[in-house]
């Protein structure tokens, strides 16, 4: 998995499966089938202890959010299933907060850091992977650069450019700086490296300018890894915390993330509103989740082994 | 190669090269610059060498939330290498209802960190579910003050860390796992190899890179940890910012109308020397490989 062409990106996990190491059955015969099955039930049983450590967290935060203002939330022993459920606490989280603005103000950033990081990563990418000039190696070397420097390490700076530019307290002050990354561009040059040559020379013989084959044929074609990018960079907007918690001022440019922190740091000790606040932000992203869940393991295996 | 004028690149770059310089490249190089000055937030400042640097040595705070920092990466990693690889291993295998595993197994990593600190600020709070459990299991017999004691404070957020990367690098190394040969495996059972056994001669051994890899990326990770003590500590970094992390220290230090914004950049320039170091050493040990 270390050459970097989309082709073999496109592959997932999932593919390369069947010859896989663990698939096997130590072997066949009797003696060797029941071990077989005790394996499975051990695997099973570790998988639920898996489950519940992972996703229990949620669900039991889940559940808080739900209870009704007559139960006792501190109740030993402790109850999952809420005795009488509620969306009281969602309708008081939006009495307490402009939650909805906040949700309104991330998904706002979110669709804009997906739509530019597809559409400046996958020109630039484009840009490196199909052209020849001079400064193609440096402008590659830029953009790999920018992937070294964490945000961390620059982010008093970015504020003092952000307020230079009059960008601090709004929206495009938090998108800017991730409107596209070091990371979109390279995934984004890797598909493209990918294509093949005859597709751009029929389009070339149609007497075609540079961006119609960028848009008409190229683009097309690398659907895939657009959505990779769509979906990680959708993601990484919605969940980022710092940098909003920085540029924003004003409560009420606050993103979801911001919001959420601010409802429980200043507003509430309601546990019940303060597990719903958390919900709102984090149902919407796992329905996201669960609805593409192959498009992000194949992210995060184009991402990181290919380093 | 037909019709194309000498910029027509330029303008497909042109917006990328335009984020990056001004988001990243520039900050990067003014981070250089104000490293060595005595810059405020409102303005000014003047060269003053190694002055900042100077500074940080007596800067008591600064230690701590660099010490604090420090044993973040020492506990993190080593988590971060091994548990996701176990988990790896469990998941890896094609079994019916796998698919639903993974996802739920890989769903703290889409979660925000914000969305994480709440949810196990919940359950850690003293008269949390955590300690409900430990207290009916009889481990301990009053609850303990997983929030409130710094040190307590600073290992439960390193738990969540771990807790929450779990998934990606599980994935991470599922990948790595769907590579490593089945023949070998297949040859070393013949041989009489136990599962233990093939793990560490087959498994290990091909894999060596990716953990190096997740070995780095965990230690980048580590050292930027700044939103899970925020929201576990409500912001403060703990009883008396016992508990702050150098990212929490060049927040404080740098922003903010009072802010020292030289002599936060030179705190940053440590933080990235840090990481890139270790950077530089993992392409060097990946490359003699």
């Amino acid at each position: 998995m270390s050459n970097s062409t989309a082709s073999s990106s496109e592959t997932t996990v999932e593919a390369e499966r069947p010859r896989h190491a663990g698939d096997r059955d130590p072997a066949p015969g009797r003696p060797r089938r029941r071990r077989g099955v005790a394996g499975l039930a051990l695997r099973y049983l570790l998988l639920c202890v898996g489950f519940v450590f992972l996703a229990g967290p949620f669900l039991w935060q889940l559940s808080t959010s739900l209870k009704g203002p007559t139960e006792n939330i501190f109740d030993y022993p402790p109850q999952l299933i809420p005795a009488h459920p509620t969306l009281q606490n969602f309708a008081e989280v939006a009495d307490t907060i402009p939650v909805w603005q906040f949700a309104g103000n991330s998904l706002m950033v979110a669709v804009a850091a997906a739509t530019t990081n597809c559409l400046f990563g996958s020109m630039a990418g484009y840009a490196l992977a199909r052209m020849k000039f001079r400064g193609r190696t440096a402008a590659y070397w830029l953009f790999l650069s920018t992937m070294v420097i964490p945000f961390e390490v620059i982010m008093v700076s970015v504020f003092l450019t952000a307020r230079s530019l009059g960008l601090v307290d709004t929206l495009a002050g938090v998108i800017l700086p991730t409107a596209v990354t070091g990371l979109s561009i390279l995934l984004m040059r890797n598909a493209f490296l990918a294509l093949p040559r005859e597709l751009e020379e029929a389009a070339i013989l149609d007497g075609t300018s540079e961006w119609q084959r960028f848009w008409r044929v190229a683009m097309p074609s690398v659907r895939g890894t657009l959505s990779v990018v769509a979906i990680f960079s959708f993601m990484f907007a919605w969940d980022d915390f710092l940098w909003p918690l920085i540029v924003l001022k004003n409560p009420d440019n606050y993103t979801l993330t911001v919001g959420i922190q601010y409802l429980s740091g200043t507003f509430t000790s309601n546990q019940r509103v303060i597990a719903a606040g958390t919900m709102i932000a984090l149902i919407p992203l796992l329905a996201l989740f669960f609805s593409l869940q192959k498009y992000f393991f194949r992210g995060v295996g184009e991402g990181a082994v290919k380093g | 190669m037909t019709g194309r004028r000498w910029y027509t690149p330029w303008l497909f770059l042109a917006p990328a090269l335009l984020i990056a310089a001004t988001f990243s490249i520039g900050p990067f190089a003014n981070t250089a610059v104000l490293a060595f000055t005595n810059a405020k937030a409102l303005g000014g400042g003047h060269f003053t060498g190694l002055a900042n640097f100077i500074r940080m040595g007596q800067d008591d705070t600064f230690w701590l939330a660099m010490g604090n920092t420090a044993l973040y990466v020492v506990v993190c990693v080593p988590l971060l290498v091994t548990l996701p690889l176990l988990l790896a291993l469990l998941v890896q295998r094609q079994v019916p209802g796998i698919g639903f595993f993974r996802a739920v197994f890989y769903s703290p990593v889409v979660a925000s960190m914000v969305v994480v600190g709440l949810v196990w600020t919940w359950l850690l709070q003293s008269d949390g579910l955590v300690n409900w459990v430990l207290q009916s299991l009889q481990v301990i017999s009053g609850p303990l003050p997983f929030l409130t004691d710094a040190q307590l404070l600073l290992f439960s957020a390193m738990f969540v860390t771990v807790w929450k990367g779990l998934g990606y690098y599980m994935v991470v190394y599922l990948a790595a796992l769907a590579n490593v040969p089945a023949e070998l495996h297949e040859a070393a059972a013949l041989d009489g190899a136990g599962e233990v056994r093939r793990f560490w001669s087959i498994t290990v051994p091909t894999i060596r890179s990716t953990m190096l890899l997740v070995g780095i990326l965990s230690v980048i990770a580590s050292a930027k940890v700044f939103a899970e003590i925020y929201v576990m500590s409500n912001g403060s970094g703990g009883p008396g910012g016992q508990s702050q992390s150098l990212v929490f220290r060049i927040r404080d230090v740098g922003l903010g109308l009072a802010g020292e914004t030289g002599y936060a950049s030179a705190m940053s320039l440590v933080l990235f020397i840090c990481t890139v170091g270790f950077s530089i050493i993992f392409f060097r040990m990946s490359r003699e490989r």
